[in-house]
């Protein structure tokens, strides 16, 4: 028998399964917290900080901290939202993101994180930086502007599909994925079937020729903000 | 009481936006009953000759007659609003802001591979104004009070924001009508 | 694959038993043989560990000393810390500049000498300093920037760059610097004599729990800067379930403006290592590792050789003091350049061999550290302190100090004084006491901790060096009444954008945005809007980051809002007619004026 364990959600009572980390306990409670680099088929990844937390008020990440017995955690608070906020504008300026022509544009979680926050427009200058496109391979396209380096990508290649196709590179600002192969992505062993491919939530990985095959309206966050309960059995 | 003063200019845009103004469709009879349309490529008139309520604007900064045109709506609006993805972060003109200035030029007149130009000489004339090294998004140049993102915004979306403003009304958008596409 | 490469990367990789985690070993060794790593290297090396290319490619970038592209067959690094920068280091550069015909990043054509840029190296009491491949040269002016070039000309070797031998160890043979101690105060507990074995042989007349309990009676605390207590930490570790577990000495000495590090590894190492075997009976360790930051590799072989002459004596090896069952043996691991490895779970992956990335915790290192294993990771200055406990007994240790901060503390000194150094000083000492015996009472400000500290004036030189006024790892940075102190905050937030894994995305992208906040300020186009816009920014870098450099780094900004505003009021003024106040059309248009050759017409 697992153990349970309680604890206070912005004010609500949770119980989870020892073990749990906030996030897995909460979305089992039908209690969404925002995110962008955690994915449930993925190892926590802790890095995009979107699912920022205040336990005992102290910020950590919810996909990566473990639920305790009579923690208090605040989620959908002013204060953690507009850390939230603020997040989902740095990764706004930090790449270019073209939603305008984007083919991810109405299923990205970036996107529909900025609408479920309600963003109008950054509140940072935008960096536009120089990032390069990877076209080279038959049926997949690697575009880095709009890489929010989540690293899913690079956990759903070593843990799903027993590759090692992505890797992060540099660091810092000049941070970037690379693929294994100084000839680009066609010369590595990515299928367009792999995980690492649809595990992208912006629209860094792109499958070819199927763009767009979902008009205007009815696509997943056209309607209704990512976190809904309607949208979690399908992505989440 | 005269009605109010409204201002309209595409910079660095492609009129998608002004499109999407005409789409509130009969209501724009509404809106002409509300306000009265001053400097806007609607009604052709040129230059401000008196203080606007409102000032809508399309497109980024590209060049420096934007900046010109940008700054005397600064100027010459109370509200001013930055209508469509380009107005807000340069949009697809903003493409070529990863791409030095001279190879662009060189690459559009002289290099491109459907280029037919003999002399290889980048056009240069005082009729054309001077591009900015980059496309600058309106409020990296002035001060601009409102944000209606969407490619266009939606035509739901400028109406929303325009009856909320004419109303001394905050603007909040309902979820459907922040777009980014 | 090139033959030549093959026969230079075989034996590298054969050398270490094709082992994964000795990945960084081996790229240090092939960007010391070969210059650089290259794409065919990377290849081979992978091939080698039965790894992915991109998994080394990826540890390739991550560190400041590793390259992809051949660099110079000798590498002169000019340290860019704000200190060595005040004491001229940027006419230093000039010089190097000018006199090899070629900028910073730039290698001269005949391939014999690269130039660049690289944080503090731990010299800035004898600022400007730079390291010229393992070599440290202290001291600079335009004219030594000369006369070294010439020689380097005459002969790349630039160990004979060294004329003049520092003191103490730093003239010992395996030495060989021309480094200084500068030790101006000598305290009861770190700086005083020390017989190899004294603490060791009364440790281990202990039992490990015992041990643990005079280590907590004696109060002592992570001298790294976080303050964590030690005996706790070994506690936990110990009391972990596994087959091995490990101590780990952090020797990564990165924040800039902190040396007492080097001090104590170059004159104290036997006191270090015996607080390391300590450690390591404490906690059930049989293996140590020293991360010896990649910038004091010139004190590696002396340091080695420490280790060899303590193992001939059986203070570590198989049963150590003649201790039946207790084995211990410490090895050092070489850094490659890069200040997140100082943060403790970044410092653990770089010894597996992997990119400095901070890991997530939980797991606690006690917990999980190197290669999974329960690992303590200490600071050289608490090891040491903890190796006095263990001679002089914890009583002794807790009568220095205050109740809560117990003992003494290293500072490195450095900037506008006259006797920079490191002093032995009794936690609770004043900062008016400290700048006082530094010789630097005018100063306007002092920067406690390095740039991950905080900037203090003269209305707190009052408070006292201790855990509950200003801890710190012991970097204390004098800024004189001369000094623009935007100019340091600015100073620092480029290094933290330098630094910074990229990992999670607040220190990522929030330093970079803070710097150009500064800039805008700097450049004289800030407006009274700013001040709020940073302290926003500032707290959502330090509240969202996922590890403390992240936690720490916008604390430049916050401090000197809080402690010097007036030093950004008085930049700052109201925007005009709505205008941005950055945006300059003259700028903006200025390539295309160059382009077509005529001026703007707009104003």
């Amino acid at each position: 028998m697992e153990k349970v364990v309680t604890f206070l959600l912005d004010g609500e009572v949770i119980q989870g399964q020892e073990g749990q980390s906030i996030m897995q306990a909460a979305d089992k409670a039908g209690k969404y917290i925002p995110r962008l680099c955690a994915h449930k088929d993925l190892t926590p990844h802790g890095s995009c900080r979107i699912c920022t937390v205040l336990v005992n008020g102290r910020p950590q990440s919810a996909c990566t901290q473990p639920i305790a017995d009579g923690i208090l955690v605040e989620s959908e608070t002013p204060k953690v939202n507009q850390l939230r906020t603020d997040i989902i504008d740095m990764l706004f300026v930090e790449g270019n993101h073209f939603c305008m022509f984007c083919e991810k544009s109405g299923n990205c979680e970036l996107q529909a994180l900025a609408y479920r926050f309600g963003i109008t427009a950054p509140k940072y200058p935008y960096q536009f930086p120089q990032r390069d496109v990877d076209a080279s391979h038959p049926d997949i396209f690697l575009d880095r502007d709009r890489c929010v380096l989540c690293g899913r990508c690079v956990r759903a290649s070593k843990e799903l599909d027993g590759k090692n196709v992505f890797q992060f590179v540099g660091r810092g600002v000049e941070k970037r994925i690379a693929v294994n192969s100084e000839k680009g992505l066609k010369d590595t062993d990515a299928d367009v079937v792999d995980k690492a491919i649809s595990v992208c939530p912006v629209g860094a990985i792109l499958k070819k020729r199927v763009g767009y095959a979902v008009p205007v309206g009815r696509r997943l966050y056209d309607h209704q903000p990512i976190g809904s309960a309607s949208e979690d059995e399908t992505t989440k | 009481m005269s009605k109010p003063k409204i201002a309209t200019t595409s910079l660095a845009g492609c009129f998608g936006c002004h499109m999407s103004l005409l789409d509130i469709d009969e209501r724009i009879l509404e809106l002409a009953e509300l306000v009265e349309f001053h400097k806007s490529p609607i009604n052709d008139i040129k230059s401000f000759s008196a203080q606007c309520a409102v000032g809508l604007i399309e497109g980024g900064c590209c060049n420096e007659e934007n900046v010109e045109v940008l700054r005397a709506f600064r100027s010459n609006c109370d509200v001013l609003i930055s209508v469509g993805d380009c107005a807000i972060m340069g949009g697809i003109p903003a493409m070529r802001n990863m791409i030095p200035l001279e190879e662009c030029l060189q690459e559009a007149f002289v290099d491109g591979p459907t280029v037919h130009n003999p002399t290889r000489a980048i056009p240069n004339d005082v009729e054309i104004p001077l591009l900015l090294d980059k496309v600058y998004p309106c409020h990296e140049v002035v001060k601009i009070d409102y944000h209606l993102p969407g490619c266009p915004p939606p035509a739901d979306t400028l109406w929303e924001a325009l009856v909320a403003l004419l109303n001394n009304k905050p603007i909040s958008l309902p979820y459907d009508l922040i777009k980014y596409d | 694959m090139s033959e030549r490469i093959k026969a230079v990367l075989d034996p590298i990789c054969r050398e270490v038993g094709n082992d994964r985690t000795s990945l960084l070993d081996i790229l240090r060794e092939v960007q010391h043989r070969c210059g650089g790593v290259s794409g065919e290297a990377v290849d081979l090396i992978a091939k080698r560990l039965n790894i992915a290319r991109v998994e080394v490619e990826s540890v390739v970038s991550f560190y400041a000393f590793l390259s992809d592209k051949p660099n110079g067959n000798v590498v002169i690094r000019i340290c860019d810390d704000i200190i060595d920068r005040m004491h001229g280091s940027e006419t230093v550069a000039r010089a190097f500049e000018s006199e090899l015909g070629i900028q910073m990043g730039q290698t001269t054509e005949d391939g014999k000498i690269s130039l660049t840029h690289t944080p503090c190296i731990g010299m800035c009491d004898q600022a400007p300093a730079a390291l010229i491949d393992d070599v440290v040269v202290t001291h600079l002016s335009s004219d030594t920037a000369r006369s070294i070039v010439a020689e380097l000309r005459e002969n790349p070797d630039p160990t004979r760059l060294v004329k003049e031998l520092g003191n103490g160890n730093n003239a010992h043979d395996l030495v060989s610097s021309m480094v200084q101690n500068n030790i101006r105060l000598r305290g009861p507990v770190l700086l005083a004599d020390f017989e190899p074995g004294t603490a060791l042989k009364k440790a281990l007349s202990l039992s490990p729990v015992e041990v643990i309990r005079n280590v907590k009676t004696a109060r002592l605390r992570g001298r790294g800067g976080a303050g964590f207590p030690t005996g706790m930490k070994w506690e936990f570790t110990r009391a972990t379930k596994a087959d091995k577990r490990y101590i780990i000495c952090n020797a990564d000495e990165g924040e800039p403006g902190t040396f007492k590090d080097r001090v104590l590894l170059t004159e104290y190492p036997d006191l270090l290592f015996e607080g390391m075997t300590i450690g390591g009976y404490a906690i059930g360790a049989a293996e140590g590792i020293v991360y010896l930051r990649g910038e004091y590799a010139y004190l590696r072989k002396f340091l080695e050789s420490v280790l060899e002459r303590r193992r001939e004596e059986g203070l570590i090896g198989k049963n150590v003091c003649g201790v039946e069952d207790f084995e211990f043996d410490i090895r050092i691991q070489m850094g490659a350049g890069a200040y997140i490895c100082g943060e403790e779970t970044a410092l653990i992956s770089s010894c597996e061999g992997l990119r400095g990335d901070p890991k997530n915790r939980p797991p606690f290192p006690a917990q999980s550290g190197y290669l999974g294993y329960p690992s303590s990771v200490n600071n050289v200055e608490t090891l040491c302190c903890a190796a006095r406990i263990m001679e002089h007994g914890p009583g002794w240790f807790s009568s220095h100090g205050t109740d809560r901060s117990a003992g003494t503390k290293l500072l490195s000194i450095s900037g506008d004084c006259k006797r920079p150094g490191i002093y032995e000083v009794s936690l609770s000492t004043s900062l008016k006491e400290i700048l006082s015996l530094a010789g630097a009472e005018d100063a306007q400000a002092l920067q406690v901790g390095g740039p991950s500290g905080q900037m203090v004036g003269r209305q707190e030189f009052d408070k006292t060096i201790c855990y509950d006024d200003f801890a710190t790892g012991g970097s204390m940075m004098v800024f004189g009444p001369q000094r623009d102190l935007l100019e340091v905050v600015h100073a620092f937030l480029e290094f933290f954008v330098e630094e910074s894994c990229g990992y999670c995305t607040p220190c990522r992208v929030g330093n970079v945005l803070l710097k150009q906040g500064i800039e805008k300020i700097l450049d004289g186009k800030g407006e009274p809007a700013d001040l709020p816009y940073l302290e926003e920014l500032a707290q959502t870098v330090k509240m969202a980051s996922r590890c403390g450099l992240g936690q720490t780094s916008p604390n430049p900004v916050l401090s000197t809002l809080k402690r010097f505003r007036s030093e950004y009021e008085r930049r700052v003024k109201p925007a005009l007619d709505g205008r941005q106040p950055d945006f300059d059309l003259s700028e903006a248009v200025a390539q295309a004026v160059s382009i077509v050759g005529r001026e703007s017409t707009h104003s």
